[in-house]
């Protein structure tokens, strides 16, 4: 019978020890903010279009950390949807149809260009434009700060006479692939 | 240091690690003279030649420049400008192919040779030893100087540095196969390389210079011991052939046993490489006042008839220098043309269209036969899987791991690629040269370096916007809090004018009090009025309660209709009043005083009974308007009220 005391005694202490260390390991060792969305938020492409359905790409980190669908990020893609269910530990799952990228151009990333001498400086861009990417000013014409732009056409639907469209950035010297299949010899004719 | 030199001064060499022992088939060119060649119709100018930035135009489609001019300029340090390789007309201003292993189209200036090769004015300077610095430098920027070794790296950058130099080494080693163009221009141009080399020692006074050559050159060897003789400090260090021994790490580690740090450049170490040809190129410029318009080219392989070195105007299309060459192209029925590389072929690149020009960096066209290089005539990679070998750890230069890298780059791993420190890679070509796979190792090193500096610009570009994004955000929130801020403001400032002046008539409140408290004043003034009216003409009780009863009827009658006979009312009454006065006139008049108290008795009552009528139509009318006014400042109120309240839900809405 002491025995079964003793063994409770001495599990109670530790039992009491532990937890006590557990609580204050708890309050010292706090981490303020969930380190989770951060790394969320480093995985997105940062384009803030807002194709999720969230105002930008901390919003929808925020959402996925809550349990959102992971695949609802149309400009980060397969690539992304991946990156995260490796982060998450689940699985990876097909892009979501309603999420898909509707782009016509092709999968190159575009930007938005405004049709100067059919801009009739009505801002409403600016106030679309999640970046601050679109120069002007009421009433005057309006521009694009191509080096800024993310390419979420975001800005094509408010615009009420229709002078911007995405384009393709061209391909240059300076984002140029190296594409195994073109090195080989080409033919000279 | 002093060991340093005496190891060298003993013709005792640091190994680097690796490197391959390539047939050299330098033969083909080393012997023949550098030939001098026709002018070409036309020249292709790409704006951009080398590292860094393009400069901005400086002319114009239609522009006539003479040899020499300038044609480009920048304030970017890390641009050079191009000049005119000759005298002509600028044809055109557009994009071509240029020599990149992208076949892709850049700007290029297009000049239609005159023929007449005039030149600009130019100043021959006798004594560069009488320039300052920043004069040597001036002319080497303005000249358009870029390495010409390879990577074209702006050369008044490299030379522009702070005084400590250990090393200046000339790297004249020339290590690739087949390529002899430094060698011939050692062999020929050695005084103005050895200018070249002394206007370098002006400008960085470096403890030693170290001529880095490799032993298959002793023409150019004993030409440069020749010139050099007299110059203490210039040490011609023959090194023994291997590639890719001049390599900038390669030969720093040969000569001086020093390794170069991954991520730092030899100028941390207090050494600095320049190619031969850049130092006469250097030597051109300061003295001559040449720009950097020509070039030595090899043009070699066992396609072409009479391979041979040329001076090349920069500028050149590949196919004029070919058809010089005599490039014989095997006429077999569905025999594709055969390659041409731009650079070695161990380090080159096939160029796709033959218009492609000469430019400050292309040192070598290679027109392989098919028996010298048949993975050239082959679009189909014969690339099989890894064997793990190992002989392309063994042969790397950098002491990398291929293979690692190799499977990595397949896999896209960028981070274990920059843990197998990638960027180290030379592209040297060393590993594929002696991989028994045939895997072509450099094009997948080639090609993640490539993905990865794409990727590092995309994470820029999203850090950007990510941080554009959270300062709109903010800005946002700043705008709203000072709008709402703004709305309390003035809601308390509508509030504190109300309470403190309500007879004001600034606002709509204290205008529509007043007036209410005006129209009560008023109302109690005529209420007075009549009651003493009243006491005073008892008489008039009936007719007053007729008006009552008129008045009564008034109320329930529109207020048009009441207003109208409230004014006839008036009006009757005082036609009334006018008659009775004038008959009361006539009688006191016509009759005699006595007898008037009597008629007058009445006929006052009478006009006391009018007036009293009168008085109590205006009073029903006032009422009336009262009771209208009173509406109405209700409904004012209310709309008042409405206004106040409006701002609050608005902002409630933006919250």
């Amino acid at each position: 019978m002491i025995n079964i005391l003793i063994a409770i005694l001495v599990l109670g202490t530790i039992a009491a020890l532990f937890g006590a260390l557990l609580g204050y390991a708890s309050v010292r060792f706090h981490v303020v903010g969930d380190p989770i969305v951060e790394q969320l938020d480093a995985l997105l492409p940062q384009t803030q279009c807002g194709q999720c359905g969230y105002p930008g790409c901390k919003p929808y980190a925020q959402a996925v950390a809550n349990g959102e669908a992971i695949n609802k990020c149309a400009p980060g893609g397969e690539e992304t949807i991946k990156k995260i269910a490796d982060l998450l530990g689940v699985d990876v799952e097909p892009i979501d149809e309603n999420h898909e990228q509707n782009s016509s151009l092709g999968n190159g990333p575009t930007v938005a260009f405004i049709i100067e001498e059919d801009c009739i400086g009505c801002t409403k861009c600016i106030q679309a434009c999640p970046v601050d990417a679109i120069l002007g000013a009421a009433k005057q014409m309006h521009t694009i700060l191509i080096d800024e732009c993310t390419g979420c056409d975001l800005c094509v639907a408010p615009c009420p006479v229709d002078c911007i469209e995405m384009r393709v950035i061209p391909e240059t010297i300076q984002n140029w692939q190296w594409d195994l299949n073109k090195i080989a010899v080409k033919q000279l004719n | 240091m002093e060991s340093i030199i005496e190891r060298i001064s003993q013709n005792k060499f640091w190994p680097f690690h690796g490197g391959i022992h390539p047939p050299e088939q330098k033969t083909l060119t080393s012997s023949k003279p550098i030939k001098q060649l026709s002018l070409p119709k036309q020249l292709i100018l790409p704006l951009q030649q080398h590292i860094g930035r393009q400069g901005d135009l400086l002319v114009k489609v239609g522009d006539k420049v003479l040899k020499g001019q300038a044609l480009t300029q920048s304030f970017n340090p890390m641009a050079v400008p191009v000049h005119a390789p000759t005298s002509g007309i600028i044809s055109a201003i557009k994009k071509s192919v240029i020599a990149h292993p992208s076949g892709l189209s850049e700007l290029c200036l297009f000049i239609d040779v005159d023929g007449n090769d005039t030149w600009q004015e130019r100043k021959i300077c006798q004594d560069f030893t009488q320039l300052s610095r920043q004069q040597i430098i001036i002319k080497i920027a303005d000249a358009g100087i870029a390495g010409m070794g390879g990577a074209g790296f702006p050369t008044h950058i490299k030379v522009n540095t702070k005084p400590d130099i250990n090393f200046l080494i000339i790297n004249a080693a020339e290590c690739e196969p087949y390529i002899t163009a430094d060698d011939l221009l050692i062999c020929e141009q050695s005084e103005a390389i050895v200018d070249g080399i002394r206007i370098l020692e002006q400008l960085l006074n470096p403890a030693f210079i170290l001529i880095g050559i490799e032993d298959n050159k002793p023409q150019a060897i004993k030409a440069l011991q020749h010139a050099t003789k007299t110059i203490e400090k210039i040490n011609v260090c023959v090194l023994p052939t291997k590639y890719p021994s001049g390599g900038e790490k390669q030969l720093i580690k040969i000569l001086t046993g020093k390794e170069v740090k991954s991520g730092t450049l030899p100028i941390h170490s207090g050494i600095v490489v320049q190619n031969i040809a850049t130092c006469f190129a250097i030597s051109d410029a300061v003295i001559n006042d040449i720009p950097l318009i020509r070039r030595v080219v090899t043009l070699t392989g066992q396609a072409l008839q009479k391979p041979q070195n040329v001076w090349a105007l920069l500028g050149t299309p590949v196919s004029h220098l070919l058809a010089q060459t005599g490039f014989v192209t095997e006429n077999e029925a569905n025999e594709t043309n055969p390659p041409v590389i731009m650079g070695g072929p161990l380090m080159g690149f096939s160029i796709l269209n033959e218009q492609v020009p000469i430019v400050k960096t292309s040192n070598c066209i290679l027109a392989p036969s098919r028996i010298e290089m048949p993975s050239a005539f082959d679009n189909n990679a014969n690339e099989v899987e890894c064997i793990r070998c190992g002989q392309c750890a063994e042969v790397c230069p950098s002491q990398l791991l291929p293979q690692e890298l190799q499977w990595s780059a397949k896999a896209k791993d960028h981070q274990q690629l920059a843990k197998l420190n990638l960027f180290d890679c030379i592209d040297c070509g060393a590993c594929a040269y002696v991989c028994p796979s045939q895997i072509p190792l450099v094009q997948y090193y080639r090609i993640a370096k490539a993905q990865i500096r794409q990727q590092q610009q995309l994470d820029i570009k999203a850090e950007k916007a990510k941080a554009r994004f959270e300062a709109r955000k903010l800005r946002l929130e700043k705008e709203k809090i000072a709008r709402e801020e703004k709305h309390k403001k003035a809601a308390a400032a509508r509030k504190a004018t109300m309470d403190k002046k309500p007879a004001d008539s600034g606002s709509a409140n204290s205008a529509v009090a007043a007036a209410l408290a005006r129209v009560r004043a008023k109302k109690r003034a005529n209420v007075q009025r009549v009651a003493g009216d009243e006491e005073q003409t008892k008489v008039n009780e009936s007719l007053v309660s007729n008006n009552e009863i008129q008045d009564e009827k008034t109320k329930t009658t529109s207020i048009e209709m009441d207003d109208k006979k409230a004014k006839i009312a008036a009006a009757v009454a005082k036609a009334k009043v006018k008659k009775e006065q004038t008959e009361l006139l006539q009688a006191t008049s016509s009759e005699k005083i006595k007898t008037a108290p009597a008629v007058t008795d009445d006929k006052k009552a009478r006009i006391v009974a009018a007036i009293a009528k009168a008085k109590a139509t205006a009073k029903a009318k006032r009422e009336q308007q009262e009771q209208k006014e009173q509406l109405r400042v209700a409904s004012n109120e209310e709309q008042a009220q409405a206004q106040e309240k409006q701002p609050k839900p608005s902002n409630e809405e933006s919250k």
